[in-house]
């Protein structure tokens, strides 16, 4: 069965263009006016583009079924016009053997709604203690090496961390957190935290290790990604990383630059996430850092829980948002940056950080697999957290007014999604 | 008003229409039998999830001494998620018919959450580090009636000495004292101030102790030299703790107060009993007295206080 993509404005690193898209077997096998297929998916007024890829989204199983599942996620992800996402470590068991990162890929590919491309534990049991088998999971088709959860706070480790995998053709993606400097931690440590008597997680926790992190690079040669860049010191110390030639690459998350810690006067655990919504000031240097390119990707840190946690005490509540539904929404309704800047980050960089750019985030062009988005970067939408494809409930946005609403998501060439409605 | 769950939500008109309310109910409690049906048929359900046995006596006090129904739950609360979640336990609760809530609570916001999810009042019994709006009412009550004021605290001088960032009743008093106009001097070393500090901040007692009308001393946590907020507590008191010496340099008007309960020899090493200034044990009598009111205020509406 064809499938032509009719009427939309094509969007990728090439630049821009109006033409019509035919999909068979798979594969773009024509771009141009007026095409004919058996399957015609209305385009008029909307951007086609590159599918996005979400460098982290917490998919939860194996072992936290209750909050999501690989399916309801990948759902979650197609809805949002990703065609691929990076599965972060901390299930249970975590992703530290090639079993468990097959079983994540075969579950993935069952769904068949995206590519879930499964990260891999940079540490046994994520505990910080010894190297997971970094040649043994890459063999199974891991790219990105992450704790994500914790960040690795031996020094050491990840030195040798960072010297091992320089064969590997990985990437080690740090979620940059001086444990020991956010002990009981809930909210940003400043002046909103100081009124609320609500334990701060201070900047200079995520700072340090993002310092550290720098200059073990710098030391090692080694690819560096860093995960969910939330404060102003952050993205400059990432910015001067990469004005030394340092191979770092950096990400942030849509509640970074968007939402402060003002938030966090309703008590309401909706808002509470790690890193910490911070100051406007911070949200300021993620934008900027987003438009200058220090930031190369956005990603959502998608972190599904069910209502019950989430309506626990704040001190006790877990931290985490959920993202891949309104990621787009959010980024065109804050972001002040051209809209090719906005899918580049979107799509065909993280793309290429996963390793993944042969099959996502391509040029709009004949042989090339079929995974685009479709969406309407004019369309506002209220959230309504109730109507989520996730298993759970806890957006951050529910409420609020968004702009730019996925229209259509082909995978693999096959329409997951058209007019919004999930096609299974 | 609905909610009493912080000094902000309140005003400085509220706080002043609640402390001329204690006034009365001061009155109330001086009586041979100081109670008065004000509250009849009202239920009043204290939901302490943590201990604490000075608040929850006071609350009971002042409920039946207005007549109202009270009953006490007290949750052992082990932390995460074992047994019945906090949104049941409110619930639950609720539906036995309860007109208002006392909700005392280790983590900070609880008070908020609950209200979500119940039409009942909501009163903070303290929660967390936050916010202890009865304890700062009965606080700034006792400084206005021990200096004779009858208005707000203009020009009073009150320095609030100790673990600031840790404590809901400096949060708190901080809050009421400045609503009132009072100058307040939060005496602490860096370690033990929130991270942005609510009001002017000096690591040196003796630079203000003849100064102060108020000197307010907060409870010294044992456990806090263990989280290196303080080299020890012998080294605290030398800095932070009323000795006698310090005490002959207070002012003879200067009023001592402590929310209690006290460590003796920590942050007071002398005997509150022979302090001229102690108003230590007249801040429990007007507890009493200020929750009255404050119950009274969300509960008593179009009621008189004596029927």
């Amino acid at each position: 069965m064809s499938v032509v993509i009719a009427g939309g404005r094509l969007l990728d690193r090439t630049g821009e263009r109006r033409a019509d898209v035919l999909i068979e077997d798979g594969h773009i096998c024509d771009v141009g006016e007026r095409l004919d297929g058996d399957r015609v998916l209305d385009a008029g007024g909307c951007v086609v583009s590159p599918g996005f890829v979400d460098l982290h989204v917490h998919l939860r199983e194996p072992g936290q079924e209750e909050s999501e599942t690989i399916e309801s996620g990948s759902r979650a992800a197609a809805l949002g016009g990703f065609t691929a996402v990076v599965a972060m470590p901390n299930t249970d068991p975590p992703h530290d053997s090639a079993g468990v990162v097959e079983l994540v890929r075969a579950q993935g590919a069952s769904a068949g709604l995206c590519e879930v491309l499964p990260s891999g534990c940079i540490t046994m049991r994520r505990a910080g203690e010894t190297l997971a088998p970094f040649a043994e999971l890459a063999r199974a088709g891991v790219r990105i090496f992450t704790d994500d959860g914790n960040g690795v706070q031996d020094p050491l480790l990840m030195r040798r961390a960072m010297e091992y995998s320089l064969g590997l053709d990985v990437v080690l993606a740090q979620h940059c957190e001086v444990a020991r400097l956010t002990t009981g931690a809930v909210m940003h440590e400043g002046r909103c935290c100081s009124e609320l008597g609500v334990p701060g997680w201070p900047a200079i926790a995520e700072e340090l290790m993002v310092h550290r992190d720098v200059e073990l690079a710098r030391l090692t040669g080694a690819r560096v990604h860093f995960l969910h860049l939330s404060t102003v010191r952050s993205v400059e110390l990432v910015r001067a990383a990469k004005a030394d030639g340092l191979p770092v690459t950096a990400e942030a998350a849509p509640h970074h630059f968007s939402l402060t810690d003002e938030e966090l006067r309703s008590f309401d655990p909706v808002f509470k996430v790690s890193p910490p919504l911070r100051t406007a000031e911070d949200v300021a240097a993620i934008r900027g850092g987003l438009a200058d390119g220090t930031i190369d990707a956005i990603a959502t840190d998608h972190a599904p829980h069910p209502v019950d946690a989430k309506e626990r005490p704040l001190e006790d509540a877990p931290p985490g948002m959920l993202g891949l539904e309104t990621a787009l929404g959010v980024a065109l309704a804050e972001l002040d940056m051209p809209l090719g800047d906005v899918v580049a980050a979107l799509s065909w960089k993280p793309a290429e950080i996963a390793g993944v750019g042969d099959r996502h985030g391509g040029p709009i062009e004949p042989g090339r697999p079929a995974n685009l988005t479709v969406f309407d970067p004019d369309a506002t939408w209220q959230v309504r957290p109730g109507a989520m494809a996730s298993r759970s409930r806890n957006t951050p946005f529910g409420g609020r007014t968004l702009r730019g609403k996925v229209r259509h998501t082909v995978f693999a060439g096959d329409p997951v999604v058209i007019d919004g409605e999930a096609q299974r | 008003m609905k909610h009493l769950r912080s000094i902000g939500e309140l005003g400085q008109e509220g706080v002043l229409r609640l402390l001329d309310l204690t006034d009365h109910m001061v009155e109330v409690n001086e009586r041979a039998n100081p109670r008065v049906p004000a509250l009849r048929g009202k239920t009043v359900c204290n939901l302490f999830f943590e201990d604490s046995t000075r608040t929850r006596l006071s609350f009971e006090t002042a409920a039946k001494r207005l007549s109202a129904d009270v009953m006490t739950f007290t949750v052992k609360d082990s932390s995460v998620n074992k047994g019945e979640s906090l949104r049941d336990t409110i619930e639950t609760v609720a539906a036995m018919g309860i007109d208002a809530f006392v909700i005392r609570h280790r983590s900070s916001g609880v008070p908020w959450q609950a209200s979500r999810w119940t039409t009942a009042s909501i009163v903070n019994g303290g929660d967390g580090w936050h916010a202890h709006p009865t304890q700062a009412l009965l606080d700034a009550y006792t400084v206005r009636a021990a200096l004779g004021r009858s208005g707000g605290l203009d020009g009073v001088h009150i320095a609030v000495v100790g673990d600031i960032k840790h404590s809901r009743v400096a949060r708190s008093d901080v809050e009421v004292f400045r609503s009132l106009g009072a100058d307040v001097t939060l005496v602490a070393p860096a370690t033990l101030l929130p991270p942005v500090s609510p009001a002017p901040a000096t690591d040196d007692l003796d630079s203000v102790i003849e100064k102060v009308d108020v000197l307010y001393l907060l409870r010294m946590q044992r456990e806090r030299t263990g989280e290196a907020l303080i080299p020890s507590l012998r080294e605290y008191s030398a800095r932070f703790g009323l000795t006698a010496e310090r005490a002959r340099r207070l002012a003879d008007h200067a009023l001592v107060m402590h929310p209690g309960p006290m460590n003796r020899g920590v942050e007071i090493l002398v005997d509150p009993s022979e302090l001229a200034g102690s108003m230590i044990t007249q801040q429990v009598t007007n507890g009493v007295a200020v929750r009255m009111a404050v119950l009274f205020e969300l509960l008593g509406s179009g009621r008189e206080v004596e029927a």
